[in-house]
Formats: C-alpha cells, sequence, structure tokens
C-alpha cells in the first residue's frame, strides 16, 4: 500500500496512523460543533432569537450568514498566517480549542428571557468564533497529514480527512436524537439542547490531549530547522504573482466548482426533497442520511484512486456529470413525488375538520386534514388551517406532506447518492490537489483561502441562491403562466453554470506538471 | 493551446463584468426588500460574492491574457 518515500519522508506507517487519527478525530469535531448550530436552528431561535424582536431577528440572520460565508474566509487568513509561521501543530490545535470552546459555552448562555438582548449577542460572537476556527482547521489538519504522507500517496492520506465533514454531520444528527429520545421531547427543548453543546469539551479536551503528542509536521519542521521560514505568508501568497495565479487558479478551476456541487448534493438535495417534493421530514432525512453514509468511503476511494490517475480528472469528472445530469436527476425526484401523476385510491380518502377558538382569543381557527393513499403506496397529508375573525378571514395556511412508498423511497435515496457520489469525486482528492499546488512556506494560507471561498462563498450560498432563484421563476409564473418551463428546476441553475465555468478553467489551465506535484515537486 | 488560454482571458474578464453587473442590480433589489433576510442576503451577496467574484475573474482573465498560465508561463 506505501509507495517510496524521498528522503525526507520518513514518517513510518504506525506514525502515520496515528497522524491521520489525531488530525481526523480533531476536524471531525469541529464540524459536528459547526453542524449542531444549524441542526438545531430552530430550538436555538425561541431561545435566543425571538422573533417578535427585531433586533434579535437580525442577529439571528447575521449568524446564519456571517459565520458560513464572511467569517470562515478570514479564519482561513488568520491561522493560515499562524500556520505557516509558527507551525501546523500548534495553530490547529488552537483552532480545536476556540471551536470547542465556543461550542461549550453557546451551550451555557442564559435565554432570551433571562438576559434579554445578550443573549442573541452573545451566541451571534461565539458562533462568529466557530466561523473563524472552522476557517483555520482544515487547512491545517490537510497540510498536517499531507506532509506527514509518502509522496505519492497523499491523495489517500488525506482523503481521511475529507469524510469528516459528511462524519461531523453524521455524529452531531445522532447526538441530537440520542439526547431528544433519552430526555423526552418536553425536557429536550426546555433545557437538553444544551447537551450537545456541553458534550463538545468533552470531545475536544480528548482531541487536545491526542494532538498535543503528535509531533510537528516533518516537512515544517525541516523549514523551521533550516531558516526557511516565511516571514509574511500573507504577502507571499498573494503579493506575490507568482502564487496569486496559482491560487485564483484553485479557486475558479478546482474550489469553487467543489464548493457547489458538495452543497447541491449534501444541502440542497435535502432542501429540495423536503421543500418542492414535501416529503416528510423523518423520511427525507433517512433518505440523505443513507445515501451519505453509502457514499462516504467513496472518498478514501476517489482520494486513492487520485494518486494513479491524476486529482484533475476525477474533480473535473465530477463537475462533468453534475452539469450534464443534475436537471433529469432533479426532474426524475420531482416526478416521483408528484401526486399528479399518482392513481388515488379515492375510497381510502380521509377528511376531518375541526374548528376551535384559541385560548384568550377572540378568534376561530379552522383545521382541515385530508389523508390520502395512491396506488403505487404513497400517502398524502394536506393540512389547512385558516384563521377568521368577526369581520374576516385570513389566507388559509396549507401544509403538505408526501410519504413515499419504500420502493419510491429507495429510488429516491439512489438519486440522491448519485450525487454524493459526484461529491466524493470532487471533494475527495481536492485536499491532496491544493497541498501540491504550493510550497511548504506557505502551503496553510495559500491552500486555506481558496478552499474557504470556494466551499463557504461559493458552495454555502448554494440553498440560498438556488432558492431565490427558484422564487423568481414562480413569482414570473404568477404573473404570467408559462413563463418559466419546471420553475422547481430553476435553482440548478447556479451550481451547473459555476460548475461549468470551474471545469472549463481546470481543464483548460491546470495543466502545468500536474504529475510533477503528485511526485513532491513543489516542496 | 496556449493561445486558446490567451485568448480565454477576454472571456473570463468580460464574464467578472457580467456577473458583476447582474449580481449587483438583483442584490440592490433585494437590499431595498422589505424582508430581514432578503436584506442581508443581499449585503452578502453585494459585499461577499461580488468583490470576490469580479475581482478574481478579472484578475484571473488578465493574468491568462498576459501568458501566466501558458506552458511557459
Amino acid at each position: 500500500m506505501l509507495a517510496a518515500r524521498t528522503p525526507s519522508q520518513t514518517t513510518d506507517s504506525r506514525t502515520l496512523l496515528s497522524v491521520i487519527s489525531a488530525s481526523s478525530v480533531g476536524t471531525l469535531i469541529e464540524w459536528y460543533d459547526f453542524y449542531i448550530f444549524g441542526s438545531l436552528a430552530a430550538i436555538l431561535s425561541s431561545q435566543f432569537f425571538p422573533k417578535d424582536n427585531p433586533t434579535a431577528a437580525l442577529l439571528s440572520t447575521l449568524a446564519t450568514f456571517a459565520a458560513g460565508f464572511v467569517v470562515r474566509p478570514f479564519g482561513a487568513l488568520v491561522f493560515g498566517r499562524l500556520g505557516d509561521l509558527v507551525g501546523r501543530k500548534y495553530t490547529f490545535l488552537v483552532t480545536l480549542v476556540l471551536m470547542g470552546g465556543s461550542t461549550f459555552l453557546i451551550g451555557l448562555i442564559p435565554g432570551y428571557e433571562t438576559i434579554g438582548f445578550w443573549a442573541p449577542l452573545l451566541v451571534l460572537i461565539l458562533r462568529l468564533v466557530q466561523g473563524l476556527a472552522l476557517g483555520g482547521e482544515y487547512g491545517g489538519a490537510a497540510t498536517y497529514v499531507a506532509e506527514h504522507a509518502p509522496v505519492g500517496r497523499r491523495g489517500y492520506y488525506t482523503s481521511f480527512i475529507q469524510t469528516t465533514a459528511t462524519l461531523g454531520l453524521f455524529v452531531s444528527l445522532g447526538v441530537i436524537l440520542i439526547t431528544r429520545e433519552t430526555l423526552g421531547l418536553d425536557a429536550f427543548t426546555s433545557w437538553g439542547w444544551r447537551v450537545p453543546f456541553l458534550l463538545s469539551i468533552l470531545l475536544v479536551a480528548v482531541s487536545i490531549v491526542i494532538r498535543l503528542r503528535m509531533a510537528e509536521s516533518p516537512l515544517f519542521a525541516k523549514l523551521k530547522s533550516e531558516g526557511k521560514v516565511s516571514k509574511n505568508p500573507l504577502a507571499e501568497s498573494f503579493g506575490k504573482k507568482q502564487n496569486l495565479k496559482m491560487v485564483l487558479l484553485a479557486l475558479f478551476g478546482a474550489t469553487a466548482g467543489q464548493g457547489v456541487i458538495w452543497y447541491t448534493g449534501q444541502f440542497y438535495a435535502l432542501s429540495f426533497i423536503q421543500n418542492a417534493c414535501n416529503i416528510e421530514f423523518v423520511q427525507a432525512n433517512t433518505i440523505v442520511a443513507i445515501a451519505l453514509l453509502i457514499a462516504t468511503p467513496f472518498f478514501v476511494i476517489f482520494g486513492g484512486l487520485s494518486d494513479r490517475i491524476g486529482r484533475k480528472n476525477i474533480m473535473l469528472a465530477g463537475m462533468a456529470l453534475g452539469v450534464l445530469t443534475y436537471r433529469p436527476i432533479y426532474q426524475k425526484m420531482y416526478e416521483l413525488a408528484d401526486l399528479t401523476q399518482k392513481q388515488e385510491l379515492g375510497e381510502q380518502t380521509q377528511i376531518s375538520t375541526t374548528r376551535e377558538r384559541p385560548a384568550g382569543s377572540a378568534d376561530f381557527v379552522t383545521t382541515t386534514t385530508i389523508n390520502k393513499v395512491f396506488a403505487d403506496g404513497t400517502t398524502a397529508n394536506e393540512t389547512t388551517r385558516q384563521t377568521q375573525s368577526a369581520t374576516d378571514s385570513s389566507k388559509p395556511e396549507v401544509k403538505k406532506t408526501v410519504t413515499l412508498s419504500t420502493g419510491n423511497a429507495t429510488l429516491m435515496m439512489l438519486l440522491i447518492l448519485i450525487q454524493v457520489l459526484y461529491v466524493t469525486m470532487v471533494y475527495g482528492p481536492i485536499a491532496a490537489f491544493l497541498v501540491e499546488l504550493f510550497p511548504t512556506r506557505i502551503r496553510y494560507t495559500s491552500m486555506s483561502l481558496p478552499y474557504h471561498i470556494g466551499n463557504g462563498v461559493f458552495g454555502g450560498l448554494t440553498p440560498f441562491i438556488a432558492t431565490a432563484l427558484v422564487a423568481t421563476a414562480t413569482k414570473a409564473n404568477e404573473a404570467t403562466a408559462g413563463t418559466v418551463d419546471k420553475p422547481y428546476l430553476e435553482g440548478l441553475w447556479y451550481p451547473i453554470l459555476v460548475a461549468g465555468v470551474c471545469f472549463i478553467i481546470g481543464l483548460l489551465y491546470i495543466t502545468k506538471s500536474e504529475s510533477d506535484r503528485r511526485s513532491g515537486a513543489n516542496e | 493551446m496556449n493561445a486558446l488560454k490567451k485568448y480565454l482571458g477576454v472571456v473570463w474578464i468580460l464574464l467578472g463584468l457580467y456577473v458583476g453587473y447582474d449580481r449587483i442590480t438583483d442584490s440592490l433589489t433585494k437590499i431595498s426588500s422589505d424582508k430581514l433576510e432578503d436584506r442581508v442576503f443581499g449585503y452578502v451577496v453585494l459585499l461577499v460574492l461580488v468583490p470576490i467574484v469580479v475581482g478574481g475573474l478579472i484578475l484571473f482573465g488578465k493574468y491568462a491574457l498576459d501568458g501566466e498560465y501558458t506552458d511557459e508561463g
């Protein structure tokens, strides 16, 4: 399994295993910390960000956007610079402490009802620290592993880091579900939601102990002993044309496309089946979770394959497949849940209506529930809720949920699995690709920024831009029917165009001696 | 191939300018929206995405035109 090593790389396989474990566990915990905030967004909103308070609502929205898109690239700059100045090991220890500490503290903040405006403000500040830490962590972990790995096998070894983002999402969902099941829904909503946050301190403590035992990366240690460490990594990375052009190439030829493919496969797909297809919450999450679980080993498979056939070939193939197949895939997903295409079993339809007056209100609320069964086993529920006062009636709120039959759910899972496989193609080899693109003395800084701009900004905005495109198309159709054909597919134009441009740039411009870089020419 | 890489630099510069025009007009509409989320989203696009895409693509296109990405570059 291990290829021949250069003299500078004397890491034995046991040490390498420890390096991968220490780096991957820490990075996984950072993703866990980052995701539990998103997974518990509804509860956090009720605890810290009451919607009737405009200031709290503004802080909530800033927490959503700022941590993911604005602060992460800054974290990449701050910690990338630190990593190239003082070393990889201590820098990604700092990011781990910051991430774990801020997550733990979020779990301790009293709610809005207790300390008022301070509660959302403190949560926002800690969320920004989380974003900053995440921006610094990934580049450090990828660089640290790559600089220990034998030249020619970096794709394989760094791919374990690449699995952590997906696994971190799993662990966060698992901890939340276990806590909720153990404590019960009421206790969980009241105080139990704090447990996943507080638990982070234990996970981080274990990871810190493991990481403290690790030595500095051999390539960085060698640079340091020779006095060749960069004195100003930011100026060297972005102030010199020779390196800046590679940063731009990494962004527009690889990470931007990788970011949109990643967010489309892992997040927009879930949003699409919940909002456009109305798939029931638990079934939608289960479908995506199974697809992610099946696909996770492919990060390692494609990472390892990239050592043999090239990083560029695999990443660009993933982008091209996304560009060519997203629309037919999403069309099929939509059709699987399209009730107008299904035969309804009318005799099994159940309709119930209730009319009640909520305590302390003069208005009546009428709730109509219709349960339908279809010939293929799909069931659908439509609940219409309308408030009626003495003088007028509000616009009815309609909520539709579709529960697919096992066969259709399996097909839906396969369609999402295909997209997640594209994710593994673009994401599996990218750590090694970025590491090899830049020289050791400014590697942490140079690779972190394009990664976090590509992933955080281009990728992170995917669900928002896609949703805005769908809303625009729907609005156009409401004004003039038939203006946009299949408006529910309009959101896909964003990842298709970004990945398409990235594919062309990558294909044409990432040509110069990739095989040289894989063989360690950039050390 | 080297000539293609150079001349496509013009395309990347024009693409940067077009994306800039398109996103600025769209985000200005969003900024004037009644919905808070739309306004914040508009500012994020205007202040974060637009400078990166426009500045980045124009600079990338300029480097391409200058022959920085050719095999001799």
